[in-house]
């Protein structure tokens, strides 16, 4: 494969932000396929197109999903990325590695593929981007034998889950969220590499409502830790952030001069349910008014904590705007255990409960947060065999259009139209 | 050994999973977790979290491109293992941390960082009130929809907002999102800023091709407005099944050409890029809440996009101006008002920034309460 001229892109080469043609010039040096992506990717600048082709369908034995399959539609030109299939290889929870295994798999594209990564997909996989049919099986033999690792999802099946790091590195979250994470991801290898659902299906898992995967906008079941009872309160420390000798917000406003920290107008008076208030100086809450926002504990992270009795929040159904319109997830259950010692069952109930409806009455290409919204929250709530609670909804229904059921009404729907004439004339 | 295609089913191992994450956390990453009491960011990028135990953990967070080689990686191997007992991770946002455990070798870390490239090979940043790291798509790089690229986008833009990443001046943090078109890959539909690629040509029908590549039902059936629908046309000579788009019904959403690959819709004028703010997905103060469309379109100006990129600051640094502290773009937005919020930015108000798909209702006014601005003749 010869260089290409490529004076669109050359000017991505310059400015302060890491620039990814720079790196692929790097590494066409000894992966010379990586010059055909660079001139393909200066014609799509030049033509303001793209040049991949619709599709192509290519895989491993056994498994449905785990490939993209992608050609080019100028071959002749580019044969060096005439096939530029996209391998997604499933992410350790957390993205902690070691440098060891990074280098191996590192060592493996290098031999089956282009050289060019993403490090990761928007789901969460690694993405390795860019190989030969011919080169799949070998690939997959050597990093299933040679790393004891494996594709993830693509395709109408489970997608690789994901999880904000957690307990790893987190002192806010209310669960393991890297334990049930790689649990059920282990779990459910066949539903992530055997396509049998109507469409992709996602759970994030979140340890704190701050959702740093981003599970409530992004996962048919979103996992965000929350708590049932009182922050925990360290006068001394809140003291402390008061007299300005501990940073609010951890620091996070250190480039502006934002005036003296003022306890009442940045945690007090923002605090979205009016439940705090101080004694004194001592800073007093309401929790049985809080919602669990975290702000005021983002802000004082030394002095304010989660409770002790931690879980999870359990919502369901959120989806980007493909088809009808973007969804965020749907509260089903406002508190549940998320515990290792019972390897997640209520979790597993809980998600199952969903296949096996959705997988019964989902249409072709229609997410769970589409099924919930054409049977209707009151109908999904029963399928999901769950008491209705208000916690479920923003607000009542401000409409009087009630699915009355006949068993519900006295006397039942089935009435005499003679008798009925017989009291009233028409 | 290795693959034997003669047998393609013997010693196949399947359904390993990813390995345990255990085995990759630092030593004191793994002798703290669940005791971490408490964090500071000690400077832009540099996040120092405290244990019960009295360790520390020192995590640099340097800004990646994403799409990146295995040398790339490689070299990044190589700092960790200078610093960081060979290991390191990646954050949700595309971000590398590198991990330490005494503050004092976090500055020799810096100095190997600030030695690759132009210094800004590695940069430092992407933690609280700044801009951290756009996520992003494939684009023109690797994918059959998209209506404009991502890498390049994104470079442009980082570039243009490289002090923002590494400081902390903005009220709050700033999520910046991307996705290459309306299947929204990279699910940028709850962004502080979206920069999202929109198609404005119906597809058109590849009579020629569509019965060996199409299944006509699912084409049909793909329209969430019924544009789509089946007709029938003569192909040298001879009658065939194929369908008709009703162009005045199409929203451009390109779901069609995903199901059919007999119905291509990307085009160099028709395409570009549309700008939507306010998102966002923490539950702090305020809800979780969707990006709202601004600016339906920019045109495609590779290399470098000038008119997003100008848009993207324009907007940023409008809000950096008007909002208070901890207070998210979109909040800010609904405190002054849209009305404000479109003058202020200098963005022209169309018809296109109102609603008239499923639920439009739910977003015109039903209120006496507005303000008076330029919009007002």
């Amino acid at each position: 494969m010869a260089k290409h001229e490529t004076p669109l892109l050359d000017q991505l080469e310059t400015g302060p932000w890491p620039s990814f043609v720079t790196d692929i010039k790097k590494q066409a040096e000894t992966k010379p396929e990586c010059w055909d992506i660079l001139g393909i990717l200066e014609l799509s600048y030049k033509d303001r197109i793209t040049h991949w082709k619709h599709g192509g369908i290519v895989g491993v034995f056994g498994y449905g999903g785990g490939i993209v399959g992608r050609y080019a539609d100028v071959p002749e030109q580019f044969p060096g990325v005439e096939h530029f299939h996209t391998i997604r290889v499933a992410q350790p929870a957390s993205k902690y590695y070691s440098t060891d295994n990074l280098r191996q798999l590192m060592a493996l594209w290098e031999k089956h593929g282009s050289g060019m990564t993403n490090f990761h997909g928007s789901t969460g996989d690694i993405i390795l981007l860019g190989t030969r049919t011919e080169n799949l099986e070998p690939f997959f033999w050597d990093l299933t034998h040679d790393m004891g690792q494996d594709l993830g999802g693509s395709g109408s099946n489970l997608r690789t889950p994901a999880n904000c790091l957690g307990l790893s590195r987190c002192e806010w979250s209310c669960y393991d969220t890297e334990e049930v994470c790689h649990h059920l991801t282990i779990h459910y290898q066949d539903e992530i590499h055997r396509p049998a659902f109507p469409y992709k299906f996602k759970f994030k898992f979140s340890g704190c409502p701050n959702d740093c995967v981003a599970a409530i906008a992004r996962s048919d079941v979103s996992v965000i830790g929350t708590w049932k009872d009182e922050i925990k309160i360290d006068q001394a420390a809140v003291k402390e952030y008061v007299a300005g000798n501990y940073p609010a917000n951890g620091g996070a406003h250190s480039g502006r001069d934002w005036g003296p920290f003022d306890l009442q107008k940045e945690v007090i008076d923002l605090c979205p349910t009016e439940c705090m208030w101080l004694e004194g100086d001592e800073l007093k809450i309401d929790d049985t008014e809080c919602t669990r926002c975290m702000h005021c504990i983002n802000v004082m992270p030394r002095a304010l904590r989660p409770g002790d009795e931690k879980g999870a929040t359990i919502l369901v159904g959120a989806k980007a705007p493909i088809l009808d319109g973007a969804q965020f997830s749907t509260l089903l259950v406002p508190f549940m255990k998320i515990e290792k010692e019972n390897d997640f069952e209520e979790l597993i109930d809980f998600i199952e409960k969903i296949w096996d409806y959705w997988m019964e009455e989902g249409k072709n290409r229609e997410r769970v947060g589409e099924t919930m919204q054409r049977v209707g929250l009151p109908n999904f709530i029963k399928i999901m065999e769950l008491e209705p609670i208000p916690q479920m909804i923003k607000e009542p229904r401000s409409n009087p259009y009630v699915f009355w059921k006949e068993e519900e009404v006295e006397g039942g729907f089935d009435r005499d139209i003679d008798e009925f004439r017989a009291r009233h004339q028409a | 050994m290795g693959y034997n295609p003669e047998k393609p089913m013997e010693g196949r191992i399947s359904d390993l999973g990813p390995p345990h994450y255990e085995q990759f956390h630092p030593p004191v990453i793994k002798a703290n977790k669940g005791k971490w009491l408490y964090h500071e960011i000690i400077q832009p990028g540099i996040l120092m979290h405290k244990s019960e135990t009295g360790d520390e953990v020192y995590s640099v967070r340097v800004g990646c491109a994403r799409l990146v080689s295995v040398e790339y990686i490689r070299e990044v191997c190589e700092i960790a293992d200078k610093h960081c007992d060979g290991f390191l991770r990646f954050t949700t946002r595309n971000n590398i941390e590198f991990m330490v455990d005494s503050k004092d070798k976090v500055q020799p870390l810096l100095d190997t960082l600030a030695t690759y490239g132009n210094g800004t090979k590695y940069p430092v940043g992407g933690t609280g009130a700044g801009l951290t790291n756009i996520v992003h798509t494939q684009g023109w790089v690797h994918c059959h929809t998209p209506a404009t690229d991502a890498s390049g986008v994104v470079k442009a833009v980082m570039d243009e907002l490289f002090d923002y990443f590494g400081s902390h001046t903005l009220p709050a943090q700033v999520r910046v999102a991307l996705a290459c078109c309306l299947n929204m890959c990279g699910a940028v539909h709850a962004s502080d800023i979206a920069i999202l690629g929109v198609h404005r040509k119906p597809p058109m029908i590849d009579h020629k091709r569509i019965t060996g590549v199409c299944e006509l039902p699912l084409a049909i059936a793909s329209c969430p407005l019924g544009a789509v629908k089946p007709t029938k046309v003569e192909v040298e000579g001879k009658e065939i099944k194929s369908v008709k788009v009703t162009v005045e019904r199409c929203m451009f959403c390109g779901n069609c050409y995903t199901m059919c690959p007999a119905m291509p819709m990307a085009d160099p004028e028709g395409d570009g890029i549309a700008i939507l703010v306010g998102g966002k997905v923490s539950n702090r103060i305020s809800q979780p809440k969707f990006s709202k469309m601004v600016i339906p379109f920019l045109p495609n100006t590779p290399p470098r996009w000038p008119e997003t990129v100008q848009a993207v600051k324009k907007i940023l640094e409008t809000y950096a101006e008007g909002a208070n502290k901890y207070e998210r773009l979109g909040d800010w937005a609904e405190r002054i008002g849209w009305e404000k919020f479109f003058e202020k930015c200098d963005i022209p108000f169309t018809e296109k920034s109102i609603d008239d798909y499923r639920l439009a209702y739910d977003t015109w006014r039903t209120s006496t309460q507005f303000k008076y601005t330029s919009h007002i003749k």
